[in-house]
């Protein structure tokens, strides 16, 4: 399985969450923005962390612009898997590829801690090595994860289970504690934690390689 | 031609920077400010000189990157 790692201007987390991918076994390439199209083969894109284009305008404002952008939406028209961390998910927002917006944390604080997350759902290839309700404990590191979708668009998530993270004490003033939502076809996930900075017992605990094992295994089944 | 777009969070979209600076002029003893809410300005200089194209330009725009409609609203002056 082949996994596409984007970088943008002002990404911090490409390398490891192209370190998240190949330690669960994928084949990673990693693609600079201005590429107009991802690499042939390509089954998931992780779109990572950061500050791209410095988080001017909005979050993932300029980056859901970008080149590549447009390959990532080709890439999810026809079903294709996409994962977004972070900055990633404010991108995937502000693409249009998964409903609602990432708001300025309530606190105003910019907030750098593990956290604890109940897995809501584990209906996904990316959630389906956990089992429903499990705690996991993964790293946050934002300023703007305030989760916020009109109150259809809430209903509609809670009503065809998509939300796929829970935080177990919300840091962030989301609403319904929601951390990580799915598309409707659920192979696109964003999420506010970073997965893929617990992926080694030595640097933070393991919890978040569940995720990428769950993706390798649910793609393979697809 | 120059534009004004005026960018702000919806009605009913919490904003918690301008309750921040709400509590921040209350502190300093600026009473009676019942509400803040703070938005940007984003000015364009146009080549375009027809009103109703630059209008039509500029809210593509709006619509497009300037503002992001889920949570935020958009006003266009053209000056």
């Amino acid at each position: 399985m082949k996994a596409a790692v984007v970088t943008f201007p002002g990404s911090n987390c490409d390398r490891d969450l192209a370190e998240g991918f190949a330690r669960a076994g994928f084949d990673v390439a990693r693609v600079w923005h201005k590429e107009t199209e991802l690499p042939a083969g390509t089954d998931v894109v992780g779109v990572p962390g950061g500050f791209s284009f410095g988080d001017y305008l909005r979050c993932g404002a300029i980056a859901a612009q970008s080149p590549i952008a447009r390959a990532i939406a080709v890439h999810a028209g026809r079903g294709g898997y996409v994962l977004g961390i972070c900055n990633g998910f404010q991108v995937l927002t502000e693409m249009r590829l998964l409903p609602g917006a990432l708001m300025r944390n309530a606190g105003l604080k910019f907030l750098c801690k593990t956290v604890t997350l109940k897995v809501a759902t584990t209906d996904s290839a990316f959630t389906s090595a956990y089992a429903r309700g499990q705690a996991i404990d993964i790293p946050i590191a934002h300023h703007d994860g305030n989760y916020t979708v009109d109150a259809e668009g809430l209903a509609r998530l809670k009503g065809e289970d998509r939300i796929a993270f829970t935080y177990v004490q919300n840091p962030n003033g989301a609403m319904a504690d929601i951390a990580g939502v799915l598309s409707d076809n659920r192979r696109v996930l964003g999420m506010m934690p970073h997965p893929e900075r617990a992926v080694d017992p030595a640097t933070g605990g393991s919890d978040g390689l569940g995720l990428f094992r769950s993706l390798l295994g649910g793609m393979a089944l697809a | 031609m120059k534009a004004r777009v005026t960018v702000m969070l919806k009605p009913g979209v919490l904003d918690v920077q301008g309750e921040a600076v709400r509590h921040a002029l209350g502190g300093l003893g600026f009473a009676g400010v019942n509400g803040v809410r703070q938005g940007k300005v984003i000015e364009l200089d146009l080549a375009e000189s027809d009103r109703a194209k630059a209008e039509a330009a500029v809210t593509a725009m709006c619509e497009k990157l300037l503002a992001n409609t889920v949570i935020e609203s958009y006003r266009i002056e053209l000056l």
